[in-house]
């Protein structure tokens, strides 16, 4: 294993968010400090509790979810594919380093990124909203989990990207409009029969569902179903970064 | 010591290119049936015009794009199979100026170190950014360098990694006089420490000067591999300018034996001959022009460049 490669890859993103802070942490920290202050404070103060959560506390981890989805996938796909767009990727592939750990490097780097916002976010709802953690110990592990599997979508889009919109489409387009319908505001049971079938479609939902169990011991689905459905799209996401490496597509003439 | 010289060396190529093909997606055929071995130690010049296939070629060896057949071996490991041994010995100047414009000098060294599994150097790393005057920009940004430094930068990377074999995709493009010079002392020593070099160059002058061996590639294919002293032999020729007192409609009779031809309306008498040969014939050719009544008031001569065998080269080869 040529650690001192995943090191190099790792420590140079890691570079690459502390040169640009404003965006990559700050950003992300005011916005969803702004959905506390609206839908928390001002809309939550009329609402009634869910569940015995108020409703404050119970968008929580659906505010740490939307952030942790975007953020994953657009540093990833911005690390990958900045070299790219750059030239330098002749580096990455001409240096003695095995795709696994070409990936380790940029999925890691990306990943923690996410990881360290999560964690901002939470200190953050601390100023607007009391909260509990019931489950310390799963919810760091939905948290690494969907780290990890959404920054290996960001590396492929990163990939299958050839332009700047493109790295943004996915987010804005995609992951965004699930998040918010996946759950991250309601319960599904508030939403009329139908709509709760089609929502059970929604992969972001059962994230959020199990998220949300770690905190306050509440989901829409079974435990067991989030975590089956977030392995699911990290064996997809590493079987198609494994196909890309394997053929070479659009990285290898 | 130069271990190319060292003939037991000599015999031994650290790269070996055997029936390399590459036809891009678009049909492109780049590199047909390539055979080239490249001897430890030594300096190679591959020559050729744009789009003749030298980029393709060291882009394959180095792992960057992939070989439609064949096979390559560096330093004994096949680049495909044995991928991770045989680009660690490798490094490579690419021809485009890509460098991480946002990051710092010094940063984007140590990345290209840490990227081929070394550990941090600081010693070295400082040793090389002196050595090409860069040391005083170590925390610049890239992006606020100029052109001639960046190319220095991809070279420091290059280094950074202590390569055995590398390759040079025309280093000195856009870099001052100075500058160039100082960037080839540093190849030659850096051949004095056993790495082999691979270069091409637009500057044929520069391989002219700094080459073991050349390799002349056109069309994708490769046309030539010599040493470059018995390529200039074999293929240059030397010529001999008279400068006439007065000028000759047509060559005076009796002289059709020498290789002469009669230029600039008459007044200039070009004697081309083999500089190789024990007789250049030079002496009887001036006794017989005294004889035949034809005197000059100058005369010079003259060697083909590296440059006008290559142009020949390629030229006859179209």
């Amino acid at each position: 294993m040529n650690i001192y490669a995943i090191i190099a890859i790792f420590k140079f993103e890691m570079s690459r968010t502390r040169r640009t802070l404003m965006q990559s942490i700050a950003s992300p920290v005011i916005s969803t400090s702004l959905y506390f202050v609206v839908f928390g404070a001002a809309i939550g103060s009329r609402m009634g509790q869910i569940e015995g959560v108020s409703y404050g506390a119970f968008i929580i981890p659906g505010l740490i979810m939307l952030s942790i989805l975007n953020e994953s996938i657009s540093n990833a796909a911005f690390g990958i594919y900045l070299p790219r767009f750059m030239g330098t990727i002749y580096e990455l592939f001409s240096a003695p380093v095995s795709y696994i750990e070409i990936v380790i490097g940029y999925v890691g780097a990306a990943a923690t990124k996410s990881l360290i916002l999560s964690f901002l976010i939470l200190i953050t709802a601390r100023f607007f909203v009391d909260y509990q953690v019931l489950h310390p110990v799963w919810m760091f592990c939905f948290l690494f989990l969907t780290a990890i599997t959404f920054s290996l979508l960001g590396f492929i889009i990163g990939i299958w990207a050839d332009g700047f919109e493109k790295l943004q489409i996915v987010p804005l387009m995609i992951i965004t409009p699930l998040t918010f319908l996946g759950g991250s505001f309601y319960t599904i049971d508030m939403l009329p029969p139908i709509w709760q079938k089609i929502t059970l479609l929604n992969p972001v939902l059962y994230l959020i569902s199990g998220f949300r169990w770690s905190f306050y011991g509440i989901s829409d689905v079974q435990v067991g179903t989030s975590l089956g459905m977030i392995m699911v799209f990290l064996v997809i996401c590493l079987t198609l970064v494994w196909w890309i490496f394997k053929t070479g597509y659009r990285i290898k003439s | 010591m130069n271990s190319f010289k060292n003939k037991g060396e000599f015999l031994q190529p650290i790269i070996s290119v055997k029936e390399l093909n590459k036809t891009y997606n678009n049909n492109f055929i780049a590199l047909e049936n390539i055979e080239l071995d490249i001897y430890k130690g030594e300096i190679f010049a591959l020559l050729g015009p744009n789009g003749a296939g030298k980029t393709s070629l060291i882009n394959i060896i180095c792992g960057i794009v992939n070989p439609s057949s064949g096979t390559i071996h560096a330093n004994g490991y096949d680049i495909v199979s044995d991928y991770l041994k045989a680009r660690s010995e490798i490094g490579l100047v690419p021809q485009e100026l890509a460098t991480d414009t946002f990051e710092t000098v010094l940063a984007s060294v140590n990345f290209s170190r840490g990227l081929f599994g070394k550990r941090p150097n600081p010693e070295l790393v400082e040793k090389i950014l002196k050595q090409l005057s860069l040391w005083k920009k170590r925390h610049s940004r890239i992006m606020t360098l100029s052109g001639g430094m960046k190319r220095r930068v991809m070279i420091a990377k290059a280094l950074s990694h202590e390569p055995t074999i590398l390759f040079l995709d025309e280093p000195t493009a856009g870099v001052d006089v100075d500058l160039r010079k100082g960037m080839w002392e540093m190849v030659r020593e850096l051949r004095e420490n056993g790495v082999t070099i691979i270069l091409t160059t637009h500057y044929i002058e520069e391989a002219e000067d700094m080459a073991d061996r050349i390799g002349v590639i056109n069309k994708g294919k490769i046309i030539l591999v010599d040493d470059k002293n018995t390529l200039m032999q074999k293929l240059g020729k030397k010529q001999l300018k008279l400068h006439l007192q007065s000028s000759l409609s047509e060559l005076p009779a009796g002289l059709e034996e020498f290789n002469l031809e009669l230029t600039n309306d008459g007044i200039e008498l070009i004697y081309t001959f083999d500089s190789q040969s024990k007789d250049t014939g030079i002496v009887i050719l001036l006794r017989k022009l005294n004889e035949h009544g034809v005197y000059f008031k100058d005369l010079q001569s003259s060697e083909s460049s590296l440059e006008d065998i290559f142009v020949n080269l390629v030229r006859n080869q179209s």
